[in-house]
């Protein structure tokens, strides 16, 4: 059992990085990044590639992780930022989806649709795999307090007062002579990092990335976290995470409770109970469990 | 600014499908100069703050600020030429507090610059401290203390265009293309309002482009009226002269006596 719960707060974890770099993308920037599961992908292969096919550390793979996802925003932001805003979640979209099906087609490098088996647990050479996976944890919750206290000080810095300015009112910040794609693109950028470090952690603690993975769904999950959990808030991004794996999760154990509920219908119950759970969100309390911000 | 210190404009045309908005606009305003502008609604006032300060891209025409030619210029570069404005419809950061509005104002702040804010942070605190100074006198001149730490969001009509005007001051601008700036604002404050502007212009030789229709307000403020009718300047001069222009009567239908 307590491997079990091991798993979940790796995944809480992994789930935490991600709502934080949509929430400095969406809610501090007003960004919207459809595409969030092609950069946790990006991070994912890399850091397994890297640590697998050329020997690196983990030092130094789950970096290049974190950097290669960036670079790949940049493109992205010099492209759809000069289009208007709702361009950019069509954009982004696109860009999860080439990204995982040159995943599936570039055999050579990937595997296809088998996917990669036996990527390195972290600390693999200490013996002990269950003490493996509690530096993993270690490392991500390390990680994770590394990421918040970064954020916090871009975000109460002039610089996040300038990115929630442009969130606001774009036009305004450009009559003040601030180009906000220059901002933009560094935000995307800098989310984009975030979103692979955590999709490195991801690879080394499934060990076995495929990817499918990295379908439109999990996007879509991380959108479900921040908008529980309250926008523009970090608290709310962590929030959110938890109440989100809180409800995925929770499902398997209605197995042997509910009736007539088989492991085939399971996906669909788990879709089904967090769709659930978004409405009741958004009719009672859309401003989520830690947003401020009345209707304006 | 060298020996150019004017903003001229020559045929500024603007047309949406067969409705010409503006119609060959040209006039010449002295950077450092009080003037104002006025013309009944859907004159294309507004329409041509936002080609000047390059939102929208006009159909032909030219215009000169200063030294420098703006063609492609975009906003934010005009801005920083030192072109700034205001809107009719006022443009607040609505989940910033009004100080936070007033300080995302100046240019070119070190704490907006990555490396700066992590590598350099006693400069960026020292001209964060400045900032913050100057957005409190702004903040106590524009009676807005009681908001102060409030979203601007949640702001009065006219505390709005306090704000923008602020925000605009905070900038640093050479010139500044106001709209509509006494639009809901109580008439006691619309006269502070325009002694302060008379002191910034005398002071810091920043000049100002006002569209307003309040007529006695503007008239005692600016020195030179331009009229707007229909996409066209009808009429430019002294405002006493130019409020008996029989075209400007027309247009405004006896509504400026």
């Amino acid at each position: 059992m307590d491997t079990y719960l091991l798993t979940i707060a790796v995944i809480v974890g992994i789930y935490v990085l991600l709502s934080l770099s949509l929430d400095l993308q969406y809610g501090f920037t007003g960004l919207i990044n459809f595409g969030l599961a092609g950069f946790f992908a990006v991070g994912a292969y890399t850091s397994a590639l890297l640590t697998m096919r050329a020997g690196l550390s983990p030092l130094l793979s789950f970096p290049a992780a974190a950097i290669l996802a960036a670079l790949l925003a940049w493109p992205i932001g010099r492209v759809a930022l000069r289009l208007r805003d709702d361009y950019l979640a069509i954009v982004t979209l696109g860009f999860s989806e080439i990204v995982r099906l040159v995943l599936v087609q570039e055999q050579w490098l990937t595997e296809g649709v088998r996917g990669i088996a036996g990527v390195p647990r972290l600390g693999a050479g200490w013996g002990n795999p269950r003490f493996s996976e509690f530096f993993l944890l270690g490392m991500l919750v390390l990680c994770i307090v590394l990421v918040i206290l970064f954020l916090r000080r871009l975000t109460a810095s002039p610089y996040g007062r300038t990115i929630q300015a442009i969130r606001d009112d774009e036009t305004a910040v450009r009559v003040l002579g601030k180009e906000p794609a220059v901002f933009k693109t560094q935000i995307l950028m800098l989310g984009g990092a975030i979103a692979g470090l955590a999709g490195a952690f991801y690879a080394h603690y499934m060990t076995y990335i495929v990817p499918d993975l990295f379908v439109p769904l999990v996007t879509f999950y991380i959108w479900m976290a921040i908008i529980m959990g309250g926008v523009a808030r970090l608290s709310g991004a962590i929030v959110g995470a938890v109440i989100l794996v809180f409800f995925t999760e929770g499902v398997r154990f209605l197995r042997g409770v509910i009736p007539g509920v088989s492991d085939a219908h399971m996906g669909s119950l788990q879709l089904g109970i967090v769709g659930l759970v978004l409405i009741l969100f958004m009719r009672w309390r859309p401003q989520g469990v830690f947003g401020s911000r009345g209707a304006t | 600014m060298s020996g150019a210190t004017q903003m001229s404009t020559r045929d500024i045309s603007l047309s949406y499908g067969d409705f010409k908005v503006l119609q060959g606009v040209s006039f010449d305003v002295s950077l450092n100069g009080l003037h104002g502008m006025i013309g009944p609604n859907g004159a294309g006032k507004s329409t041509l703050f936002s080609v000047l300060s390059g939102l929208m891209k006009p159909d032909g025409g030219e215009i000169h600020f200063g030294d420098n030619s703006f063609g492609h210029t975009s906003p934010a570069r005009r801005a920083q030429l030192g072109l700034g404005r205001t809107f009719q419809i006022p443009r607040e950061f609505k989940h910033l507090t009004v100080r936070q509005n007033l300080m995302v104002g100046p240019r070119k702040q070190p704490g907006e610059s990555l490396v700066e804010l992590f590598l350099m942070p006693a400069k960026v605190r020292r001209f964060e401290e400045e900032v913050m100074a100057r957005a409190d006198q702004l903040i106590d001149f524009l009676k807005l203390r009681a908001v102060a730490d409030k979203p601007a969001g949640g702001l009065s009509g006219g505390q709005k265009k306090l704000l923008e005007l602020g925000r605009a001051l905070m900038s640093e601008p050479s010139f500044i293309l106001l709209d509509e700036p006494y639009a809901g604002v109580n008439p006691v404050l619309i006269e502070e309002i325009s002694e302060r502007i008379r002191e910034i212009n005398k002071e810091r030789g920043i000049g100002f482009l006002i569209i307003e229709h309040n007529l006695m307000a503007l008239n005692r403020l600016v020195t030179d009226l331009y009229v707007l009718d229909t996409g066209k300047l009808i009429a430019h001069g002294e405002p006493g002269a130019v409020l008996e222009h029989p075209q400007v009567r027309a247009a405004y239908m006896g509504a400026a006596a």
